[in-house]
């Protein structure tokens, strides 16, 4: 039995921040006492000294480098990285090598994270076999062995036909989809957003409009079969107007977007910086206001990490050839909290956004500060200001664009079930 | 006065380093009539041309003013060997380190790859085109070719024909030319047109004619084979029927405007053969010559700076 008292607690599900006490039992949250109560339940007490209480954050689209790739992330190192970063559950992608496509190579996954993380793994699982686009994966299987979504990460399936077929499929078992939405012919070999920029620095690049026409394609798609749709990453203005067409019709539909779509522009990239290199490429600072309000109004339901580890060799090398992708589950919360800062959103709407809403999606009971609600929670300051050093992540790879950044935001304690992790 | 380390570009250069640079390029493009031709400006250094991409004009380029210098040059076909064998750029770079260059002269198919060599070595770097990005030395004898032709290097109207979107040259001529106060026009497909390049301070049109009139230089640029066949114009003749420069439409040009080209030269598909060696309009015979002065000019102001920047270090 624990009590975390003097605590400001932040409550995505209502909109509040007050300050109290949460009291935890058999790794569930059981009472939230206000702070006038002066006598507590006998048990342990944590003196939060004010600092922000919040349910955990569950980041849908964490890159684990196993299998095949465990020299740029452990499930170890990135369960620490997690922890260390407030991210109480991690939903993981299947772009592994192989790919996440039958229930054996899953079976494996899950053995492996429960054995080697301290926060809780979701995995998803590959839409089609071996992510190729043109056979849909055994989704009953993979459900009934704990995949809770399908996605074929960043390949979209470009033939209609297909995706058409496996979203009638899954929509027979409410399975939950998850695709990039950047149109292939388009976006292939891009390395950066068209204009001005990339005209200047002679850079392969796409129009946004690529992203609102994979994203039409889908939505109509998705209106033919009645499935369950989100989109990983909305990044642009321009795509903006369809999600909220597709909302007001009613579609199952939700999206996402990245923490960097969100704090960084195209022109972070300046001269060549392979850290900056991320999928979709870097938008316009106006698309980033404008997602970023998508946010705040709720249009955009969750913001990920999009943690992508990879390792120096990778990133090394002339801008065209380097790896897409950015490490993310430590410098969320403290990315996240310039917006904060800036005035575009309060905190509960930013964890509706990083716990509720996520949670939601996968149908989980976390992601809530409410009795009966696991007791995955975090403890941070707000406003500690610090300078970020990206040899000190705990992710085994290290390639963050934040590098040098003056951030504000800092985890204090890290609870799953209860338990202090971090 | 140029103080930079290496030669990476043409954008970060200031209007005062690239006069500098014509001033002295100017003296050794008289050098270069005499029949002596050699000097001792580069004497002891080692200038390695490495070039990740094939070129015989560059290269040569680099390779005699080097050796008019007294350097020692030394050419690595970059293509038959060692990314052949899956070595990466960086290692690369430090093994050519561990040899002691001063001078290395570099040409990447991709865009900031030279900049990305140039942070690892401990020698001055001179770009020699990297991807779609920025080839210094031919903006800059452009530059020098355009001054003693029109007397000046200012006020001028210059319209850049042809295939913008892929080409480095482009790139640093626009950059150039923007620096020191010119009038610029791009002409050419929209299909090779990069997007939002209007908003770089130059005027875009399609229309050839238009885009020509009363302009004091035409610089035509190659147009590659491999883009000629319907992706991004639909035919080498349709091609040439509207961008392809040939009397009737450098008519609508000022009447003593002169016409360059980078070379190599696709005669019949980008330009009229006739006007290319045209020698009243035509001085692209010119920009071969001033190229190898300006190189000279180039690497002897580098290799000041590296001299400058050791005896620095030792102080």
């Amino acid at each position: 039995m624990t009590i975390l008292t003097n605590a400001r607690i932040i409550d995505p599900e209502a909109r509040t921040e007050t300050l109290g006490a949460v009291h935890v039992k058999d790794g569930r949250i059981i009472q939230i006492l206000t702070n006038e109560i002066k006598s507590f339940p006998a048990g342990k007490v944590i003196d939060c000294d004010g600092k922000y209480l919040a349910p955990g954050i569950i980041d849908i689209g964490v890159k684990i480098g196993e299998p095949g790739e465990r020299h740029k992330e452990s499930f170890r190192t990135a369960g620490l990285a997690a922890a260390a970063g407030g991210v109480t559950t991690m939903v993981t992608r299947p772009d592994t090598t192989p790919a996440i496509d039958t229930p054996e190579i899953l079976d494996f996954f899950r053995r492996r994270a429960a054995d080697a993380t301290p926060v809780n793994v979701l995995p998803m699982a590959a839409l089609t076999k071996g992510r190729n686009g043109t056979e849909m994966a055994e989704i009953g299987f993979l459900q009934d062995a704990g995949a809770v979504a399908f996605t074929d990460a960043d390949r979209p399936v470009e033939n209609a036909k297909i995706l058409q077929r496996i979203l009638t499929y899954a929509s027979a078992t409410d399975a939950l989809v998850i695709a990039h939405v950047q149109e292939p012919a388009l976006s292939k070999g891009a390395t950066v957003t068209s204009g001005p920029f990339a005209s200047k620095q002679g850079l392969p690049a796409v129009s946004p409009m690529a992203e609102r026409i994979q994203l039409e394609r889908d939505m109509a798609l998705v209106e033919m079969t009645g499935a369950r749709y989100h989109a990983d990453q909305i990044t642009s203005a321009i795509a903006l107007p369809v999600l909220e067409r597709a909302k007001a019709m009613g579609l199952k539909v939700t999206a996402g977007v990245s923490i960097h779509h969100l704090t960084l522009n195209e022109f972070d990239v300046e001269d060549y910086r392979t850290f900056f290199k991320v999928k979709p490429p870097l938008r316009s600072e106006d698309d980033r206001m404008a997602v970023v309000q998508a946010v705040a109004d709720g249009l955009i339901d969750v913001i990920s990490s999009m943690h992508t580890p990879q390792d120096e060799e990778s990133k090394r090398l002339p801008y065209e050839e380097a790896a897409s992708g950015a490490v993310g589950l430590q410098t969320m919360l403290p990315a996240l909290m310039q917006l904060v800062h800036d005035g575009h959103m309060d905190l509960p709407m930013l964890f509706r956004a990083i716990s509720l809403n996520p949670a939601k999606l996968l149908g989980l009971d976390a992601g809530r500060m409410a009795v009966g609600a696991p007791a995955d929670l975090i403890l941070f300051d707000a406003d500690a200001p610090f300078v970020m050093d990206r040899f000190k992540l705990l992710s085994k790879s290290k390639n963050t664009p934040f590098d040098g950044r003056r951030m504000q935001g800092k985890v204090l304690k890290t609870f799953v079930a209860g338990k202090q992790v971090f | 006065m140029f103080t930079q380390r290496h030669l990476l570009g043409i954008e970060s250069l200031s209007p005062q380093d690239i006069t500098e640079i014509l001033d002295l390029a100017e003296r050794y493009a008289q050098h270069n009539l005499k029949q002596n031709k050699h000097l001792d400006v580069l004497a002891g250094l080692t200038q390695i041309n490495m070039f990740f991409e094939n070129s015989t004009r560059t290269q040569s380029s680099f390779e005699i003013a080097g050796k008019r210098l007294g350097a020692d040059v030394m050419n690595m076909s970059m293509q038959a060997s060692s990314i052949k064998k899956g070595e990466t750029l960086i290692d690369t770079a430090l093994t050519l380190n561990a040899m002691h260059p001063d001078l290395l002269v570099v040409r990447h198919p991709h865009s900031g790859a030279v900049k990305l060599l140039a942070e690892k070595v401990n020698c001055a770097v001179l770009n020699a085109g990297d991807g779609r990005h920025e080839h210094p030395t031919q903006a800059l004898l452009d530059a020098l070719t355009i001054r003693r032709s029109k007397g000046r290097l200012h006020r001028l109207t210059i319209a850049i024909c042809g295939d913008i979107a892929h080409s480095r040259v482009a790139r640093s001529n626009i950059f150039l030319l923007g620096k020191m106060e010119n009038r610029l026009r791009l002409i050419g497909p929209k299909t090779l047109m990069p997007s939002g390049i209007d908003k770089l301070g130059v005027e875009v049109t399609d229309n050839m004619y238009e885009g020509l009139k009363d302009v004091d230089v035409v610089m035509m640029l190659r147009l590659q084979k491999e883009r000629m066949d319907g992706g991004f114009i639909p035919s080498e003749r349709e091609y040439y029927h509207r961008w392809g420069l040939e009397p009737a439409k450098l008519a609508n040009a000022k009447p003593d405007a002169i016409v360059m080209h980078p070379g190599p030269m696709n005669r019949g598909v980008e330009i009229d053969g006739t006007l290319a060696d045209d020698i009243n309009r035509s001085v692209i015979q010119e920009q071969v010559e001033m190229g190898v002065a300006v190189r000279m000019a180039v690497m002897e102001l580098l290799a000041r700076n590296l001299r400058n920047s050791k005896a620095e270090g030792a102080t």
